[in-house]
């Protein structure tokens, strides 16, 4: 056998020994890239949080916007965004859980089912301020609806649609089959399987996929733009609660509003740079929000997964 | 006896002809809000079409794709979308130069070498990363990487396309990491036991086999980071400055479809005028660019699911 074709002992320890290596520190450098991008996260949130710190106080969140940095607040921002909020989930709830059964309990396989899939996947895949412009042309011009607070949840309820459709499918998927074939063993129709056994099992899901929709909802700033909502309100709308019969009205949905994520765009963009601590604050906190709802998403998903042996 | 009661509440004892009724109303019910989906995909076509012809009414096609000056609210108003095409696509440009390499290495080390453990738990949090409402990154890019990089590139303009491009690639990172994960998880176990029997390292076994493997469902989380890059507004809208500007050039102020929308938008704009229009005729073409590249990744991530 002539030995200078085959590799010598030393020459295959050492090529082990360099690949090896390189294994190393490439599992080295993913957990630096990605431990990088995770240290991007913590100095945002805390940079957000030293710039805004002088504004952090009771009266930031009870005082309307104001041409004094140190006066301006974000009361008629959080109202807004509470009531938007409101609005959005009260229509993405029902539309999404609908459509969601219809596809993964009703539709059958055909063209017809496919077009919908697609269009699903699609609008996930459509930028924001093309719902924006939806919004613009239909709800706030042809509806009549102004630039209110109905038109701005409406507008971000179809923008999480899909987030909603696609997370209650999946759990609808991981009900198992025997629990339906029990089920319609016994006689039950198929809306009676639906509603009195896929559905509470995937509870935790559709409230996981939620609360992710509203987490994206609450910082969406570009649709609500394009609307028309107003960065100076210095009023709040109606109160949807009040103390005579019927006990509720629906004047504030018609309100024109402002939101948290056009009050930070605002004092972003402005010169002067006493504002820039008041964006800061408001930045803060609304990233707070967002991944507090994303902490409490995650703690939903995990526990109802650890709760449920099939 | 309570029970029986509970069930008949229920409708449990109802006829089998009425059960079956309200099983096909509900379904109709079911299926309408499953059309409110195709409902919304041809509003958005036929409000932009609709609008957007109103506005072909008064410009040329030709102007609109070949004059490179978009002035719409001027007096002597010009309608050329390329400046405003020119400052999407190189902020889309900066952005995957920063999200492409980052996602996929990301990708690979949470698929090929991180314990399980480990990846049940960074997975959620990186995707944190994907949640931080745009405006706070367009706070990030204009007030923290703009002063960053104007120390290392002197004479840096305080609105610029680098910083809103690098911010947007951060924030699409996790979007690409995990559409890529998915991928290459979808490679068959047994195809990386051949590798590792023939003595391949873990590195050798993601980089020849896995990758490859995945390769279609990669372009996939590519193609469709572009489209949600050049979908951007708000970090490009606060950081990048709204001039039209005719430019590939990173360092300079530019503005995108998307900004230019938002531009528009913080006016009071007539309902009917040609600015109202021109930010109809904007979206149609941002639109029908984020159309094509979902598409391709649409076909191309069904692709890698059926491969195997």
């Amino acid at each position: 056998m002539s030995t200078d074709v085959l590799m010598t002992l030393e020459e295959i320890r050492s090529g082990v020994v360099s690949r090896k290596r390189f294994d190393k520190i490439f599992a080295l450098l993913g957990l630096l890239v990605l431990m990088s991008c995770l240290g991007v996260l913590a100095l945002l949130f805390f940079d957000l949080v030293r710039d805004g710190a002088s504004r952090f106080g009771w009266s930031f969140f009870t005082n309307f916007p104001s041409r004094k940095a140190e006066h301006a607040g974000i009361l008629s921002a959080w109202v807004g965004t509470s009531l938007i909020m409101l609005v959005t989930a009260l229509v993405a709830l029902p539309i999404g859980v609908a459509a969601a059964i219809y596809l993964e309990e009703y539709a059958p396989k055909n063209w017809f089912t496919g077009i919908i899939e697609i269009n699903v996947t699609n609008l996930a895949g459509v930028p924001s301020i093309v719902y924006g412009l939806l919004a613009l042309g239909l709800f706030v011009y042809k509806f009549g609806f102004g630039q209110s607070v109905l038109s701005a949840g409406l507008t971000l309820a179809l923008l999480i649609l899909p987030i909603v459709i696609v997370a209650t499918r999946e759990s609808l998927r991981s009900v198992p089959k025997a629990i339906r074939e029990a089920a319609y063993g016994l006689g039950a129709t198929r809306w009676e399987v639906t509603k009195d056994h896929v559905l509470p099992y995937s509870t935790g899901g559709i409230l996981t996929g939620l609360i992710l929709g509203l987490s994206r909802a609450i910082g969406e700033t570009a649709p609500i733009i394009t609307i028309g909502a107003l960065s100076f309100i210095a009023f709040l709308p109606p109160s949807p609660v009040n103390g005579h019969f019927p006990f509720l009205n629906f004047e504030w949905l018609t309100s024109e509003f402002t939101a948290m994520p056009i009050q930070m765009f605002n004092w972003v963009s402005r010169p002067d740079q006493a504002f820039q601590a008041n964006a800061a604050a408001a930045g803060a906190i609304l990233l707070g929000m967002t991944l507090l709802m994303n902490g409490i998403a995650i703690v939903i998903r995990y526990r109802f997964r650890k709760k449920i042996n099939w | 006896m309570s029970q029986a009661r509970a069930l008949e509440s229920r409708g449990a004892f109802a006829s089998l002809k009425y059960r079956k009724n309200r099983d096909r109303a509900v379904e109709v019910v079911l299926l309408s809000a499953g059309l409110v989906a195709v409902f919304t995909t041809v509003a958005i076509v036929s409000i932009l079409l609709y609008e957007s012809s109103a506005f072909f009414a008064h410009v040329s096609i030709k102007d609109f794709l070949t004059d490179t000056t978009w002035t719409p609210l001027f007096a002597e108003a010009h309608f050329g979308i390329l400046p405003l095409v020119s400052g999407t696509l190189t902020v889309t440009f900066v952005a995957l130069l920063v999200a492409i390499p980052l996602g996929t290495i990301i990708a690979i080390y949470l698929s090929e070498f991180a314990p399980h453990r480990a990846r049940e738990i960074l997975k959620p949090v990186l995707e944190l990363l994907g949640a931080v409402p745009t405006v706070v990154y367009g706070y990030f890019a204009l007030l923290m990487v703009t002063p960053l990089l104007q120390k290392l590139i002197p004479g840096l303009p305080g609105f610029n396309m680098l910083s809103a491009g690098l911010v947007i690639g951060l924030m699409i990172v996790p979007y690409i990491a995990s559409v890529s994960e998915d991928a290459m998880r979808a490679v068959p176990r047994y195809m990386r036991e051949g590798s590792y029997a023939m003595g391949a390292t873990r590195l050798q076994t993601a980089l020849r086999v896995v990758v490859p493997g995945a390769f279609s469902g990669l372009a996939a989380a590519y193609i469709l980071g572009i489209s949600r890059a050049i979908g951007e507004t708000m970090v490009v809208a606060i950081a990048a400055g709204m001039q039209p500007t005719f430019t590939f050039d990173p360092r300079q102020p530019a503005e995108t479809i998307t900004a230019f929308i938002v531009q528009v938008s913080l006016g009071d704009l007539p309902h009917g005028s040609i600015g109202y229009q021109s930010i109809f005729a904007a979206g149609l073409v941002l639109m029908l660019m984020t159309l094509v590249f979902n598409l391709i990744g649409f076909f191309l991530t069904r692709r890698f699911r059926e491969a195997y």
